[in-house]
């Protein structure tokens, strides 16, 4: 079979610049052959190179005492003592979601948890961090309830349970809804594997799913934006299956325990190129591959269409030269294909060949670490003064406190998940010591003592209105989040989603977040152990908020750590660390009452927050907490809330009195940083005005948990709504939303 | 005592349900492939949780040609303890060791959550350790656990004391609003005529230690344990 001869049409149709394409004449010296070309399109594609976002990534803290692994393998991996470590990495899927969103939600979910067993760990949680447009719309709708079922279906047949995450609503996830699925493993510290190929002469095996023609050019429609005919691409989206993928699993795990395997990666963006290249890239050796021995379930496919397939549930793995019977042995006992399909070689090479005839040889240091890397222009956009700019003296002062707080709790941003996380199970493995619906999630690490906390978080209206505080409170509310569930903060892995990184607003506001994450990160000792970067959400020229996303992975020193929000009896004390400001930019509350998506984000002072953090964190190793709640989404007022309602079997009310000057909408729903509501017996005041002392951190005493009703009361405005009222508002929100239409 | 854990390729509950037996209860647990033909002297099988052969087809329609069934069907005319927990209830339905079928819930949704189940029969081997009309808290995790019988077996399930466990109230009650999936009669949990053979919907081990929020399945298990103890050595 011939290859078309290679013209500027198909290099365009390939989304390669010119200048990119004489780079690839450059390292090959000559022209490259069709299926090379393919190859240097997805490798060099956004998705897979990083081009555009790498000289930014650089400049975030990547190391730390328990970092064992950060960026630049298939996942992090942080130390959790005891011999015992977590691996952890988000990934995005929201192009192939938009287009088709069961299989590319699904796939997202199979994609990442492929990134984390393949470094010896067995995946035991999935989070995911969702988000929409409004579900007036009947397509948001749609969209919303084919990624909940893809996840669902993908995830629970899968046997890797959902414990929690995120979903928000705003207009301009509309045309581009974000799915970020977060994946953590446990592996021991002496059994990690990497994907590198080592050992010239040893076997490349294929292991798992057959090849078809789906999701050829995946990676590359994933670094496009979208236009009216983007429905069209649905055959780019590849077709997940769940049981295969439990096979695999179970599978490598297996082969993992033995001492057959010398590295391991799956097949995810750019399928069998991505995989064997950075293979040989990370092993500093080259690698051959003949396309004639991949396992197929279609006929006649072209060596290009094998090499770019993004078919799902695949493995690439070099074995010790000698242990090929061990591999297929196990894979047999699975019902998977395990298939020598390549040697290690010596020579640098990515050599494909069909048969006897090469097909394509690159130097893999040209292909892989030569990658082209931009330093796009980035500018402030005009427009951003604009956005910035709020007078409070424009905004009416509400009539009826009780009435916005109501409203608040059911604004779907605000409003109960249950819904959603329902139809997960988030219970398998018997870790899921917090479930979905808490500040985190809190597992325990069998075998120990400790317990291991997650939190995915990132408010796009923040990053929107102002990106390097926006990625600074990404940063710190997650964090925040993993301490009010009992956990020390120990790494962050992250899933930065922007529009077109050509446009120069675009490319300020990823510089400007990346900036800001970078700074809470040091100031929290937290660093970046890897992630993912999602550009070109767009549709019709609308980007998204950029939306980074931080998913944080905490450890508590004691299970017994654990806290959550709900109020835990009635006669407790509730206070607040941390100070209210007048701040009410970019609050959930100017949104839903006064329709604004304006002003400044609240203000973040990251060592006021560190302090914050640490003494909440000591008080509850002190083990007098008894609830802990960080304010966010509608402030404080939600809040609490929040703490009345959260748990569906046991409300219970709540007293407090505001003795602060101001606008009361402010004092009540505006989202001011580095609050954190505690609940504790009265006794134990002391001890926590101590230890809060110590820390420089003010401590406010609100009022006392009880009774049946919500009880507000500040110098001008009183709320006075029963318990029952506020868990209406809030749990019956979602589900009425959906049903509509 | 000595458990076997059947594991079709697809289970994923089976580790769970070794953990309890092991950890929380001192048993001893064995997972057994669904590929052996012949079972070992086990005091209880266990058809644990999960998608076996990934139940693309309907569900437990596969797993019950799976080879292991014969001897799992041989060990049940022998009265050997068996008990299946959701998707080993469903293979169990399939394979024609308890009567009835597991439908789509009526939500048409996967179901994730804590509920609560009265026990109604404690004269089984699998309920000793519980008071009659005892609520249960214990989570359930299906898509397909709307439980169906033709009338006429409905009668004799009910007429023979099979049926074990119904969705209620917290209070007791079997309330339309307390049955998660439609279950006719708010099913949840049903035995044989000879009472060697339980199935039911909810994950007992998923309730079996305080830390993750309810003990009460645990009384399953510790019957178990109990009957076992009662009639060792077993003579089969």
């Amino acid at each position: 079979m011939n290859e078309p001869t290679i013209t500027q049409e198909i290099i365009a149709a390939h989304n390669l610049t010119r200048e990119e394409h004489d780079q690839v004449v450059a390292i090959l010296g000559r022209e490259p052959t069709y299926t090379e070309l393919g190859i240097f399109s997805v490798m060099w594609s956004e998705h897979c190179s990083y081009k555009s976002s790498k000289v930014h990534l650089q400049t975030l803290p990547t190391s730390g005492a328990a970092v064992l692994q950060g960026p630049g393998e298939n996942a992090g991996v942080v130390d959790l003592g005891d011999g015992l470590a977590a691996v952890f990495k988000v990934e995005s899927h929201n192009h192939p979601s938009f287009i088709e969103p069961y299989q590319g939600a699904a796939t997202g979910v199979g994609g990442i948890i492929r990134d984390i067993f393949t470094m010896g760990a067995r995946p035991i949680a999935l989070l995911d961090s969702l988000r929409f447009g409004p579900l007036a719309d009947a397509r948001n709708r749609y969209l919303m309830g084919g990624v909940v079922a893809g996840i669902s279906g993908y995830g629970n047949a899968v046997g890797v349970p959902t414990v929690g995450g995120e979903v928000c609503f705003a207009e301009c996830y509309s045309g581009n809804p974000l799915v970020n699925v977060l994946c953590l493993g446990i592996a021991p510290v002496d059994k990690l594997f990497y994907g590198r190929a080592g050992g010239i002469g040893n076997p490349v095996f294929y292991v798992g799913a057959k090849t078809g023609r789906d999701g050829i050019h995946g990676a590359t429609m994933a670094s496009e934006t979208f236009d009216e005919k983007s429905e069209e691409r649905r055959p780019t989206v590849q077709v997940g299956d769940p049981f295969r993928e439990k096979l695999l699993i179970e599978a490598c795990l297996e082969l993992m325990r033995t001492d057959a395997l010398v590295g391991i990666q799956d097949m995810g963006a750019a399928g069998l190129t991505c995989s064997s290249c950075e293979m040989a890239s990370r092993g500093g050796t080259g690698v051959e591959i003949d396309v004639r021995l991949v396992p197929r379930r279609e006929e006649g496919m072209t060596p290009y269409e094998v090499m770019l397939s993004e078919s799902q549930e695949r493995m690439l793995l070099v074995a010790r030269e000698g242990a090929e019977r061990i591999v297929q042995e196990i894979f047999a006992r699975y019902d998977l294909d395990a298939v020598v399909v390549g040697r290690v070689t010596a020579d640098g090479l990515m050599r494909v060949r069909d048969g006897t005839r090469v097909m394509a040889e690159i130097p893999v240091k040209g292909l892989v670490a030569n990658a082209p890397v931009y330093r796009r222009p980035a500018l402030r956009p005009a427009w951003q003064d604009e956005v910035q700019y709020l007078d409070l003296h424009h905004i009416p002062l509400p009539r009826d406190c009780g009435e916005v707080l109501l409203r608040l709790l059911a604004s779907p941003t605000i409003a109960c998940k249950a819904t959603v996380w329902e139809r997960y199970d988030h219970m398998l493995f018997l870790n899921t010591v917090v479930g979905p619906g808490a500040d985190a999630v809190v597992l325990r690490l069998k075998g120990t003592e400790r317990g291991i906390a997650l939190a995915m978080d990132g408010n796009g209206r923040y990053v929107f209105l102002d990106p390097r505080v926006g990625g600074m409170i990404a940063v710190a509310e997650a964090a925040r989040n993993v301490v009010t569930s009992g956990a020390e903060p120990v790494a962050i892995t992250n899933c930065l989603n922007f529009g077109d990184p050509t446009r120069p607003e675009i490319m300020w506001q990823f510089a400007e977040a990346v900036r800001g994450m970078a700074e809470a990160c040091r100031a929290l000792q937290t660093p970046v152990t890897g992630g993912n970067v999602s550009f070109y959400n767009e549709t019709m020229g609308q980007a998204i908020f950029p939306t980074p996303i931080v998913g944080m992975l905490g450890i508590l020193a004691h299970i017994d750590h654990a806290t959550t929000p709900g109020w835990k009896g009635a006669g407790d004390v509730v206070v607040l660390l941390g100070q209210t400001r007048e701040e009410l930019g970019g609050s959930e509350y100017l949104k839903v009452c006064h329709g604004l998506i304006q002003g400044r984000p609240p203000t973040i002072d990251l060592d006021f927050e560190r302090r914050v953090l640490q003494c909440c964190l000591e008080a509850i190793r002190a083990g007098f907490v008894r609830s802990a709640h960080d304010c966010s989404d509608g402030g404080l007022a939600v809040a609490l809330a929040e703490s009345c309602i959260s748990d569906p079997e046991r409300h219970i009310g709540v007293e407090v009195s505001l003795s602060e000057t101001g606008r009361p909408d402010a004092l009540l729903f505006g989202e001011g940083q580095s609050r954190i509501l505690l609940s504790l017996r009265e006794a134990d005041l002391g001890r926590l005005e101590a230890i809060a002392l110590r820390h420089g951190v003010p401590v406010t005493i609100l009022g006392r948990t009880g009774g049946s009703r919500f009880l507000c009361t500040g110098r001008t405005f009183t709320i006075n709504l029963p318990v029952a009222a506020l868990d209406q508002a809030w749990r019956g929100s979602l589900p009425t939303l959906l049903r509509q239409g | 005592m000595r458990f076997g854990i059947i594991v079709f390729p697809g289970s994923n509950c089976e580790l769970d349900c070794q953990w309890v037996l092991e950890k929380v209860l001192g048993q001893q647990a064995d997972l057994i492939w669904h590929t052996e033909k012949e079972l070992k002297d086990y005091d209880c099988l266990i058809l644990p949780g999960g998608f076996a052969h990934g139940d693309y087809l309907r569900t437990g329609a596969i797993a019950r040609f799976s080879p292991v069934m014969k001897a799992v069907e041989r060990y049940a005319e022998d009265g050997g303890l068996i008990l299946g927990i959701c998707n080993g209830f469903q293979v169990l339905c399939e394979a024609g060791l308890l009567p009835g079928a597991l439908l789509r819930n009526t939500s048409l949704a996967f179901i994730c959550r804590h509920v609560h189940v009265r026990v109604e029969n404690t004269a089984t081997p699998f309920t000793t350790a519980c008071r009659p009309g005892q609520v249960l808290r214990v989570p359930i995790n299906h898509n397909e656990g709307r439980y169906y019988a033709d009338p006429e077996t409905l009668r004799q399930l009910n007429e023979k004391g099979q049926v074990i466990f119904r969705y209620a109230t917290a209070g007791g009650e079997t309330t339309d609003g307390a049955n998660p999936n439609g279950s006719l009669d708010n099913i949840a949990g049903i035995c044989n005529e000879r009472r060697n053979v339980l199935g039911l919907m909810p994950h007992p081990e998923r309730a079996a230690e305080s830390l993750l929020g309810s003990t009460s399945g645990l009384l399953l298990f510790e019957s178990i344990v109990r009957s076992g103890r009662a009639a060792s050595p077993m003579s089969r």
